[in-house]
């Protein structure tokens, strides 16, 4: 049994994975458009609460991020090393939904606005900060998921 | 009508995110996440220009916040990051880390050049 996904969008190594596409094409496509038309709508919601300039700190932007990424390695444990789930559940909710509610563009584009904007250190910041707290957010969501199911996994053996 | 914009945007980025992802992925035998490289570095690209043109409200919902913002992706980025530590690739998940920010960064910058340059 090949271990859990490196890419959670989509690995190739796994072999239900590599034949989704053929299977179930619109139904794959689809799920993962309207995740992501959804997630992105959640990240617009998010940057239009907490409005930022130019020269800030992107909080929005960093929230979304992190707490995707938080999101991300939840799902991940639960549908790949927990319980098998719905073949469209990866596709709506990993690929589309915090696909589309996270953003690396949006990301880049800040750091180089800052500097543009005379505040290198808060695109400095910004850039270190994001890369540290999600990091921290995938690891903790995966970490986290994996203690409680295991202790769930254990009580249904028992 | 700037949310139907956003949703129509995402609703062609995600997809394409996912369809980049596979056709890359097909074309070599590393361990390092080329797909999501790629769709990040494009992403950066495309949002640098459309930022430095600057592109109108209606253009920068449905190509920008949706668009670019759906193709590109932090949580899959942070997911192979973190797996590629498990299974002991540490130096490769040091360089997707390294290599992301540095080419999504420069093709940012190049998105820039190129919108003033137009």
């Amino acid at each position: 049994m090949p271990g859990p996904p490196v890419d959670s969008d989509v690995d190739l190594h796994i072999a239900e994975q590599r034949a989704e596409l053929r299977r179930a094409p619109w139904g794959t496509l689809g799920a993962i458009s309207a995740g992501g038309a959804l997630g992105a709508l959640a990240r617009y919601g998010l940057s239009s609460a907490f409005p930022y300039g130019p020269g800030e700190f992107p909080w929005p932007v960093f929230w979304a991020n992190v707490s995707g990424c938080l999101l991300i390695g939840v799902l991940m444990v639960l549908i790949t090393e927990w319980r098998p789930a719905h073949r469209l559940v990866r596709p709506f909710l990993g690929v589309g939904v915090l696909g589309g509610y996270t953003t690396f563009s949006t990301y880049t584009v800040d750091v180089q606005r800052a500097v543009e904007h005379g505040a290198p250190r808060v695109g400095l910041a910004y850039l270190a900060l994001t890369l540290a707290a999600a990091l921290a957010a995938v690891l903790t969501g995966v970490r986290l998921t994996r203690a409680l199911t295991g202790r769930r996994a254990a009580e249904d053996a028992g | 009508m700037t949310i139907l914009l956003i949703a129509l945007g995402a609703a062609f980025g995600a997809p394409l995110r996912y369809l980049t992802d596979r056709a890359v992925q097909a074309r070599h035998d590393s361990v390092f996440p080329w797909g999501t490289f790629t769709v990040n570095v494009a992403g950066s690209f495309v949002l640098g220009l459309l930022a430095a043109l600057p592109a109108g409200g209606g253009v920068m919902a449905f190509a920008g916040t949706g668009f670019c913002g759906a193709l590109s992706t932090y949580s899959t980025f942070g997911y192979e990051t973190l797996r590629l530590v498990e299974d002991g690739a540490r130096s490769y998940a040091v360089l997707n880390a390294a290599a992301s920010i540095a080419a999504g960064l420069g093709a940012a910058y190049c998105g820039a050049v190129v919108a003033q340059a137009l």
